[in-house]
């Protein structure tokens, strides 16, 4: 059992000062944001591998760091669980030496009861007598992860530990995680640049931009309001069009707004703005269908005609540029499948429609 | 009696071992300060490899003689000369294959995954057991080529004895030196065994070295 993480430091990083403020009760808070927001540099500073100028870091009523205090735990006094993407496995101890690496000061009789629980647990205890050399990468950090986790610490600080795997062995992982979590009760940080992991890891999202806290909610709230345009493009959030606000349907829940350049007018979900006022309009990748003929029977109150302009094959999925209103002026980027593709046999310069429902566009505040 | 190649063996036993009890906090401050003077010191450190023995013994010489201020104060405690005694070839093999051990030492303790030593920590291990159980194995190879290296080094030494020691046999006529004054004499069977002797202990040396790095680079893939 511990307690809450606390968690107040700035410090000076390459580009930019990381000023962070944020408490944790025993839950998963994810670190959310692109890569070199800062994310690691937080995680190192709690675990005790980076200083900070200024500020304090407390488990509870444990203070780890302060600089009023003069307070500096080193890290292997924390009692603070670390795990990076590298699963820097020790390469000349087996798989069951690395495991029981952490609880080397517990009897004996203990520790091996407790190594071959998560042994087991993780589903590693065939590979117990290998070298990290000898297994496979997912192996690898399996082992780690068992390694950190039998430590029993009291806070766990995993620093996108998945991202080299592939997608089964990683929703697997993320459950194992998700209930140790829950098992032991303990603050955990999961930093992570990927939204699927953060909708299944956690009810809260911190979204860190530029060393800075920008927004922190549930993974709904941060991901579909998007407030800022940099949080959106991170959110993932392909298509973001300035526009300007051309009238209220209050009465029909929707506003009409015409995207600059190509004038392409838009109904989008009703705010409290008034007409003429310049907005701003975002559009998953996803969330567009695509059509081949002009459909009609349809609920969706956006359906604009363009061109294919480029097709490109990206992991799992294919991402279509289409052109579309006055002059071609506005690109809309869009994710179809495969089979959707050859289905429609789509090729550069096929003209399309595009189908997007007055719900999945978002309102963004500028 | 002590045979010269006897004399020899336990010369370089005894430096090899002293270097690396000095050479090893010596090499770890090297590999971790980020101390802005730290070439100055890698400099000194390096400086027995171009410097010719004899320049080295004859300073040896005149700081550890009877009239240099060390050699003086040694006398005074132990009644015989730090210069022509075997407590002086020791001083003098230890400088003179500092490199040979400290080199090898520092670059297998700074090529110690960073990562691992950070992970050790937050398993709860404290610098001394990250020291021990990471940081020591992993660099093994490298402190094992240090001293073998300063172990043959001394072996083969040839100026610096010859300065410092002064060819007294049984004291300090090393092998090196041995051959030389049975090739002075044409005593060539004499100098053919001691030769065949040194190389044969300085090859089994390299052999065990290049076996062992082999065995354990292996058993990590």
């Amino acid at each position: 059992m511990s307690g809450d993480l606390r968690v107040e430091i700035e410090t000076a990083l390459a580009h930019f000062c990381l000023k962070c403020h944020f408490d944790a009760r025993p839950e998963v808070v994810v670190l959310f944001g692109a890569s070199g927001a800062g994310k690691s540099s937080v995680l190192e500073c709690i675990a005790g591998f980076r200083t900070p100028e200024r500020g304090e870091i407390a488990l509870g009523e444990r203070i780890l760091f302060s600089s009023a205090q003069g307070v500096d735990i080193p890290a292997h006094r924390r009692r603070v669980g670390y795990l990076s993407q590298q699963s820097a496995l020790f390469p000349h101890l087996s798989v069951r030496e690395n495991v029981e690496y952490g609880l080397l000061d517990q009897p004996r009789a203990e520790r091996e009861l407790r190594v071959e629980a998560i042994l087991e647990r993780f589903k590693i205890a065939s590979l117990a007598r290998r070298r990290p050399a000898a297994i496979s990468g997912g192996e690898q950090q399996r082992v780690a992860l068992a390694r950190t986790l039998v430590c029993e610490s009291e806070v766990l600080l995993l620093d996108e530990p998945l991202s080299a795997l592939d997608e089964a062995l990683k929703s697997l992982l993320l459950e194992t995680i998700f209930d140790w979590q829950r098992e032991r009760a303990v603050p955990m940080l999961y930093v992570t640049h990927e939204q699927s992991e953060a909708y299944l890891l956690s009810r809260r999202v911190l979204v860190l931009e530029a060393g800075k806290v920008i927004a922190d909610g549930a993974p709904r709230e941060v991901f579909n309001t998007p407030v800022r345009r940099e949080q959106a493009s991170l959110a993932g959030y392909e298509n973001i069009f300035d526009a300007v606000l051309e009238a209220l349907h209050p009465e029909m829940g929707t506003m009409t707004c015409r995207l600059g350049g190509s004038g392409l007018l838009m109904e989008a979900p009703v705010a409290n703005r008034l007409a003429g006022e310049a907005v701003c309009l975002a559009m998953r990748a996803g969330d567009i269908l695509v059509a081949t003929e002009r459909p009609s029977g349809i609920s969706a109150r956006n359906i604009v005609p363009g061109r294919v302009e480029v097709i490109e094959d990206r992991a799992g999925m294919v991402e279509l540029r289409v052109l579309c209103g006055a002059g071609a002026a506005t690109a809309f980027v869009v994710h179809i499948t495969r089979g959707a593709r050859e289905a429609l046999d789509l090729h550069h310069g096929k003209s399309v429609w595009l189908i997007i429902k007055t719900h999945s566009i978002q309102f963004l505040r500028g | 009696m002590i045979s010269p190649v006897f004399l020899s063996l336990k010369l370089a036993l005894v430096t090899s071992a002293l270097l690396f009890v000095l050479g090893m906090p010596l090499a770890w401050w090297l590999a971790s300060t980020r101390f802005r003077f730290r070439f100055l010191v890698e400099a000194v450190v390096a400086l027995p490899i171009v410097l010719p023995p004899t320049v080295l013994g004859f300073y040896l010489l005149l700081v550890l003689g009877s009239r240099g201020a060390l050699g003086a104060m040694w006398q005074r405690f132990t009644g015989h000369t730090f210069a022509f005694s075997f407590e002086g070839l020791v001083l003098g093999s230890v400088i003179y294959s500092l490199p040979f051990a400290v080199q090898p030492f520092t670059s297998a303790l700074a090529s110690v995954d960073r990562r691992l030593l950070a992970a050790s920590a937050s398993l709860g291990a404290a610098p001394w057991r990250t020291f021990w159980r990471i940081t020591f194995p992993l660099a093994l190879p490298g402190i094992v080529t240090g001293i073998a290296l300063s172990f043959a080094h001394t072996l083969g030494e040839f100026g610096v004895v010859l300065m410092l020691g002064g060819n007294i046999p049984g004291r300090t006529q090393t092998a090196s030196i041995a051959i030389y004054d049975n090739v002075q004499m044409l005593e060539y069977t004499a100098a053919a065994h001691q030769s065949l002797v040194l190389l044969g202990i300085s090859l089994a040396l390299l052999i065990g070295i290049h076996a062992l790095n082999r065995k354990r680079n292996w058993r990590m893939q």
